[in-house]
């Protein structure tokens, strides 16, 4: 047996035992494993799974071990990743940290910092979230006005950020802010806030979902130690760059329709349920070749992710793959949505109450959160902005 | 997944980028047209191709091939897609070698398939009897006599058929006109009594014939495969010659769309390059995502064929509809790009969007593949 082999088994019989069963059901409302200093866990048995997880590193599994990770090669994380699916699990922990500060942190933080972030990441104890918008500095974010002024032993922090995500549960906010103010983007730095401290408030906005996943945040004379600053002074820009690249490769897989909770199901089934079926077929013609048309373009586009890991391992990734993938994965995305309305009629247009299912519900509010997918991250605007810039090669 | 080319494959593709661009430009194809030459390829080009091992490129050394394989097929169409050259590639390597080679009894493959590899036979595959691809509505029929049959009916574009040495007639020897079952395939040489062939002049300026077949008698040495079961060799050979003609359309798209770009960098309004402007940067942005799209799905086409896995059908359909969108598109798009020059017949543009429908209507068009793609998911 080889060792990818020996490791498969290994890891198929690990998860027997350690992955509860409720685990390896569809996650309901409420359930999603954030972790944090005040997590809710509805069911006991995600914490149990998290617990599980974190303990051989497996929420990130390829961080080095060091900093808590479980040390894995590609390799084995696809066969990690394949045996987790597999059996249908739930995700362990779900975290802005794994998904975007840590991968900065691994790439540009001190030593000190990363073994202080990193291993509590791992274990879903701090919830992170993401300080980067203003309300003057959206699209153009390195107009951003928060300000960090250098008072000796700490920086002291104001202004208002907006739209962060879950900052009224997070435990931590990793910040841009300016640092100078003479010049545009190297005027700025990334800043790591601890959101206990005296002048840090969150204020949550209602979105078109009825939900309130997003906050203003204000920062009103935040007094942050020195030693909190990841990488140069002045430097953070790029810092910001590539924990964007993270952020658009996450928020892009959502283009394949991922099978987390809301995701609504496959738009063909659905259609046979609801418009009818004929011969095996989906009854309606013209809902059929819609459906297929996206399904055709979510093909292609998971061919294209492989491809793009392909040419990574093979030393030949073109940059600005991300923006391509941002862009493409988030419109089908909100394309399958609108589909899988069209799909379910006036079924898919309830708001709440017991005259309908609670998937048809979580539909009707998903498909409204996925008009989001286009905007966070970078809209889609600036994600061409960037493909016709930095791969096209068109003048501004 | 061989999504990405190793060294024997980029030396192939390096070769192929050279030949066509080289010896095949697309003022080839414009020479032809304007000559209306009555052969719409040429004749010495095609030998050559045959040299480099082109035309052998599907079939094995033991018959003369060269043995590239599909992945090797796909990157020498994607090059002659970008200068248009016209070939008997689709006729002759993709449909006819590719059933001779799967159904052909070894004096058939003995036969044709080294003078195919050595680019002295043209076949042609005389399969559609109406306006939209259908391959097993037949009403070509195949009566069987004392020691053959006897063949009846009407065949339209037929790819080729005017100049090719050999036909290979789809006709129906049992069951109702759409039946699945009942169809057989004939070889039957192009000059036999009976067999009238007629050019048709198609918009892309490539070959394509009307086959009249009036009491043509074949012998039961001529049957490819075995009696009704033509359907079964029609299948993987259709699926062949889709992936092919997307890999072809894929070097049309990127030539038109890089053309396009380097318009755009290059054409001064308003006191600056029209690439400047963001109505003009977004769209281009756009069909860069689509044509990366097309890219993958295509070299996982080839790969499934190299690999002859079972969803070879699935992304044959998969590409020739996508494909063909996107080809429509792109060649859209570039001719609105260049302004009133690319309505001119002195620039190429037009020669491109007119090739890229033909090409998307062959072997089925992107409703057809979409049908197809849905019903072979179940739904
Ligand atoms: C669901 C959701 C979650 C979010 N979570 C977070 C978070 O956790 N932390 C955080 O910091 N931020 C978060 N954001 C904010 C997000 O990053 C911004 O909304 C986004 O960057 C756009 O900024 P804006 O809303 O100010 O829009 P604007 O920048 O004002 O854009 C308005 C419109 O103009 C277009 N536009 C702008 N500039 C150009 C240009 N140069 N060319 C062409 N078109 C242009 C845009 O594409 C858009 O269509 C979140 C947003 C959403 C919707
Ligand atoms: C069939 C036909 C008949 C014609 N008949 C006549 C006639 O009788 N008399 C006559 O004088 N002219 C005639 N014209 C010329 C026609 O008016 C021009 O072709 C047209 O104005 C476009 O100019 P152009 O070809 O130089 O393209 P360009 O101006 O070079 O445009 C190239 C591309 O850039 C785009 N573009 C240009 N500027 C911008 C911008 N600021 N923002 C975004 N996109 C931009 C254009 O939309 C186009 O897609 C004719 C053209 C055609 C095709």
């Amino acid at each position: 047996m080889s060792t990818l082999e020996a490791f498969r088994k290994e890891t198929r019989d690990w998860l027997e035992e350690n992955c509860p069963q409720s685990m390896r059901t569809p996650m309901g409302e409420n359930e999603e494993p954030w972790g944090g200093k005040n997590p809710t866990w509805t069911n006991p048995d995600s914490k149990v799974w998290l617990d599980n997880m974190a303990s051989r590193g497996w929420t990130a599994p390829t961080w080095p071990k060091e900093y808590g990770g479980g040390g894995l090669s590609k390799a084995e994380a696809k066969i990690l990743a394949e045996e987790l699916r597999a059996i249908k699990a739930r995700p362990a922990l779900m975290s802005f940290g794994i998904w975007m500060l840590g991968p900065a942190l691994l790439e540009f933080a001190s030593e000190e910092q990363k073994l202080k972030y990193l291993p509590q990441i791992v274990r879903g104890e701090i919830r992170w979230c993401q300080g980067y918008s203003e309300p003057g500095a959206g699209s153009d974010l390195a107009g951003l006005q928060t300000s960090a002024e250098d008072k000796g032993d700490h920086y002291l922090v104001n202004g208002q950020k907006i739209w962060t995500s879950y900052a009224n549960y997070a435990d931590w906010i990793f910040c841009l802010v300016r640092t100078d103010k003479s010049v545009k983007h190297n005027g700025i730095s990334f800043l790591l806030i601890d959101m206990e401290t005296k002048g840090v408030e969150t204020r949550p906005i209602k979105l078109i979902s009825g939900s309130s996943p997003f906050c203003e945040t204000f920062l009103t004379d935040v007094t942050v130690p020195k030693e909190n600053l990841v990488g140069e002074l002045n430097k953070g820009w790029t810092i910001a760059k590539r924990l964007l690249q993270h952020e658009r490769e996450m928020i892009s897989g959502m283009g394949l329709g991922g099978s987390s909770s809301g995701s609504g199901g496959k738009p063909e089934n659905l259609a046979k349920k609801y418009s009818g079926e004929k011969d095996g077929k989906v009854a309606d013609a013209a809902l059929r070749d819609t459906i297929t048309r996206h399904k055709m373009d979510g093909h292609g586009f998971l061919l294209t992710l492989q491809r793009s890991a392909a040419e990574t391992k093979a030393g030949q990734n073109t940059g600005a793959a991300s923006s391509m993938f941002k862009y493409y994965g988030t419109e089908l995305n909100k394309r399958r949505f609108e589909i899988l309305l069209e799909t379910m009629g006036t079924n898919g247009l309830g708001w709440e109450g017991d005259q309908f299912s609670q998937a048809e519900l979580d539909t009707t509010r998903s498909w409204l959160r996925s008009k989001g997918n286009s905007i966070e991250g970078g809209t889609t605007e600036v994600q061409l902005n960037i493909i016709a810039k930095r791969v096209l090669g068109l003048p501004d | 997944m061989a999504l990405v080319l190793n060294e024997e494959q980029t030396l192939l593709n390096e070769t192929a980028a050279q030949f066509f661009q080289e010896q095949v430009p697309i003022s080839n194809l414009r020479k032809l047209r304007d000559d209306n030459d009555a052969f719409g390829i040429d004749r010495n080009i095609w030998k050559e191709c045959a040299n480099l091992g082109f035309a052998g490129v599907l079939i094995s050394e033991t018959y003369g091939g060269s043995s590239f394989g599909p992945i090797g097929l796909g990157l020498i169409l994607e090059q002659s897609g970008k200068t248009l050259s016209a070939t008997p590639f689709v006729s002759t390597v993709l449909l006819c070698g590719t059933a001779i080679q799967l159904a052909g009894n070894s004096t058939q493959r003995q036969e044709y398939l080294p003078a195919i590899a050595a680019g002295e036979r043209i076949c042609a595959l005389a399969l559609e009897e109406r306006a939209h691809h259908n391959p097993t509505h037949i009403e070509t029929t195949a009566i069987q006599t004392e020691n053959g049959f006897t063949l009846n009916g009407t065949k339209t574009f037929v790819l080729d058929g005017h100049i090719a040495d050999q036909l290979i007639v789809a006709a129906r020897t049992s069951g109702a006109t759409t039946d699945q079952h009942g169809i057989t395939l004939f070889l039957v040489p192009a000059k036999s009594d009976g067999v009238s062939i007629e050019r048709m002049q198609m918009a892309d300026s490539r070959n394509a014939a009307k086959v009249t077949l009036t009491n043509v008698t074949v012998s039961d040495a001529d049957v490819l495969g075995s009696v009704d079961g033509g359907s079964d060799v029609l299948d993987p050979v259709l699926d062949m010659g889709r992936i092919g003609l997307a890999a072809e359309t894929l070097g049309l798209i990127q030539e038109v769309f890089d053309q396009t770009v380097a318009y755009l960098k290059e054409r001064k309004q308003f006191g600056e390059v029209i690439g400047s402007f963001q109505a003009l940067k977004h769209r281009a942005a756009t069909m860069f995502a689509e044509i990366e799209v097309c890219r993958s799905i295509v070299l996982e086409a080839l790969s499934a064929l190299e690999e002859q896995r079972n969803d070879v059908p699935h992304l044959a359909s998969l590409a020739k509809a996508k494909l063909g969108e996107v080809s429509r598109l792109v060649t859209n798009e570039g001719l609105q790009m260049h302004g009133g020059v690319g309505m001119t017949d002195e620039f190429d543009l037009g020669l491109f969007m007119k090739r890229a429908r033909v090409a998307a209507a062959t072997l089925g068009d992107a409703n057809f593949h979409r049908d197809r793609y849905a019903t072979l998911s179940n739904y």
